[in-house]
């Protein structure tokens, strides 16, 4: 077990002409459990694989349990790995899949024997230890891979989106059961992921990534309330927060006909940054349903998932764009059957919890 | 309703001429092989006979004379330039093939197409100078120089073909040995080459096949000390005329040990290559 710290560390790919992974500084501690997050092309594999020792760090340094790791091969850094694909060996049997790593570093067989037997008892695999894992099914296999890194008990366990292959319902179980293992063995954990649920609900801090570069680190709640700029509050959250850029009025922004009022510091902030724009973010919670008073809207499609329902509606008013400059499309959440139809207009009006504002051009929280 | 029987009926009936075209295909292919066989289990006379006798008194005579006639060192031959060519050829092609799929490089496709063009020349066009080099060095007669130039003709075949078995073996699994503490060496030791033993397998069937058929290379450079199967089967042929019973039990000897080497390399062949690894 270890502490890991990523000091500005980068990487490039070769005839790329940007950074996979741009001056990345995270300061992991000893027994978290820290996921990394962010869209295809962010650089969360690539900062993994670097800790990993699978790709090289070409700038600066990342340090686990205090060593250097720069120049330090895989073999010799004690992690422990779970793959997308599993990567077992098709032609050994569990059993030897999960001892390898022991048997490489010299362990008795018995002991390797006694060792196996634990981890496949914590991981129910004990009666598939003599077959070959092209005869097991997908969770199986999966559960093969954690098996192959618990049972080392090495210093760091790095996963790089272990769940991706299965089906919704085991993927929400063997999330579960990955978390309470973690937690079970105190082993500092490293896990890359695109789906922010998992983020949200398996770190105990997560670290969203863009274009290679970190956005935020912290807790899931903190991510969830404080987002420090625009991506992130848009990555985070499901169905993700609405963000509209609207025109600033007296007293509040002005959507259609209403107005949404906002506070007097935040109006005069806004004023000393010459902005006559902003863009403002309202979970789709904060978002209620009437017909009448708020801002106008047309209903567009309506998701009922029996204990909840999402209305997705877009407001007509041209001056309010989106963040990608076109129409906006907002969801609202209804505790409820949804109270409209498809194609109706309806009123929204913005219900408790703060309003995130943000800054028009560059994203970032005011 | 009748839509479902009707072509029901159609697709059957597809599949029944398919059926028939590959059994008479199959049989065209197999029969003069058949042929070969019988013919050299029947007296001379026999063979000659016209209209063709399928059924005959059969007779060891033919095996028995052509064992007597010195086949065997030609035999021996065929085998030592076989067996140490194709052993050759996967010492050097199997980790040329490996550094080519794993760890591509820039010119990695220039150094392919390099490989695959040495086959591009016709053997014929270099028989000349081959001849004089070999002269030369004093190999002539001499089965190292087979030897050499069935490694340096089967090569390129052999880098291609394992290529292919390594460029499906996910980059993955050589991550995970690593990350499980294996050098570089263990990993492919125990994890990429049992992954693509049937690759091997193929490849060194190919290679056994094409040493062992091979003609031209042996009727220009050797004569008799060196004398390879192909060339010996000629000498059958001869100026007294075709003795056909003969020539075809020596064909059918010479033709046993690659249908054995198939034989035994087909229990390789079937198995999968990387089930179960990924997904």
């Amino acid at each position: 077990m270890a502490a890991i710290t990523y000091k500005k560390a980068s990487c490039v790919y070769e005839g790329a002409d940007k950074l996979a992974v741009d001056s990345l500084d995270l300061d992991i501690q000893d027994g978290e459990f820290v996921v990394l997050v962010g869209p295809s092309g962010s650089g969360k594999s690539t900062a993994l694989r670097m800790l990993a020792g699978l790709e090289d760090i070409d700038g600066g340094a990342i340090e686990i349990g205090g060593k250097n790791m720069v120049g330090v091969p895989s073999k010799d850094r004690d992690i422990a790995m779970v793959f997308q694909n599993y990567a077992l060996y098709p032609n050994k049997t569990v059993g030897e899949n999960m001892g390898f790593a022991l048997k490489m570093r010299g362990v008795s067989t018995e002991e390797r024997k006694k060792k196996v037997a634990q981890a496949a008892e914590i991981l129910d695999l004990t009666e598939f230890l003599d077959r070959k894992p092209g005869k097991l099914s997908g969770g199986q296999r999966q559960r093969v891979a954690m098996g192959r890194a618990i049972v080392r008990e090495p210093q760091v366990f790095c996963m790089d989106e272990p769940l991706s292959n299965l089906d919704a319902k085991l993927r929400v179980q063997t999330r579960t059961q990955i978390a309470a293992l973690q937690r079970r063995l105190g082993t500092t954990t490293v896990y890359v992921t695109h789906d922010q649920v998992e983020a949200m609900t398996m770190g105990d801090r997560v670290a969203v990534l863009r274009g290679g570069k970190l956005q935020q680190f912290a807790s899931p709640t903190e991510l969830y309330d404080n987002p420090v700029n625009a991506f992130v509050a848009g990555f985070i959250g499901s169905p993700a927060m609405n963000l509209m850029t609207v025109p600033i009025g007296s007293g509040g922004v002005q959507i259609g006909d209403a107005t949404l009022p906002l506070e007097r510091e935040v109006m005069t902030k806004l004023a000393s940054a010459g902005l006559d724009t902003v863009t403002i973010g309202l979970r789709p919670e904060q978002l209620g349903i009437e017909h009448g008073a708020g801002f106008a809207a047309q209903v567009d499609l309506i998701e009922e998932l029996g204990s909840e329902s999402y209305v997705y509606a877009h407001l007509d008013d041209p001056k309010v764009k989106g963040l990608d400059g076109g129409p906006v499309a907002l969801v609202a959440r209804s505790a409820v059957r949804a109270p409209a139809k498809i194609g109706e207009s309806i009123s929204l009006t913005k219900l408790d919890g703060p309003v995130h504002l943000f800054h028009p051009e560059s994203g970032d929280r005011i | 309703m009748s839509t479902p029987v009707m072509h029901k009926k159609k697709k059957f009936g597809t599949g029944t001429i398919w059926t028939v075209l590959a059994w008479i295909l199959g049989l065209g292919f197999f029969f003069p092989v058949l042929w070969m066989v019988l013919t050299g289990f029947k007296q001379e006379a026999d063979a000659y006979s016209d209209p063709p006798k399928l059924f005959f008194t059969p007779t060891l005579d033919q095996y028995r004379a052509v064992l007597s006639s010195g086949i065997g060192t030609a035999l021996m031959n065929s085998a030592f330039a076989t067996i140490v060519s194709t052993i050759l050829v996967l010492l050097l092609g199997i980790p040329a093939a490996f550094a080519l799929s794993l760890r591509p490089v820039k010119k990695t496709k220039d150094v392919l197409f390099f490989f695959i063009s040495t086959k591009m020349l016709p053997v014929v066009a270099v028989i000349v100078p081959l001849y004089v080099i070999v002269g030369d060095i004093g190999l002539l007669d001499n089965i190292w120089a087979l030897i050499v130039l069935y490694t340096a003709m089967n090569l390129p075949i052999a880098v291609w073909m394992m290529r292919s078995f390594f460029l499906e073996v996910p980059s993955e699994l050589l991550e995970a040995a690593s990350m499980d503490g294996a050098s570089l060496w263990t990993s492919v030791r125990e994890v990429i080459l049992p992954l693509v033993s049937p690759g091997i397998a193929a490849t060194a069937l190919i290679c056994t096949i094409f040493s062992w058929n091979e003609f031209f290379f042996a009727v220009n450079l050797t004569a008799v000390q060196a004398q390879t199967i192909p060339v010996a089967l000629v000498g059958f042929i001869t100026g007294e005329g075709l003795y056909w019973a003969r020539l075809s039990a020596a064909a059918t000897l010479a033709a046993l040990p690659v249908v054995l080497a198939g034989w035994i390399a087909q229990n390789k062949l079937v198995r999968g290559l990387s089930f179960g690894a990924i997904k």
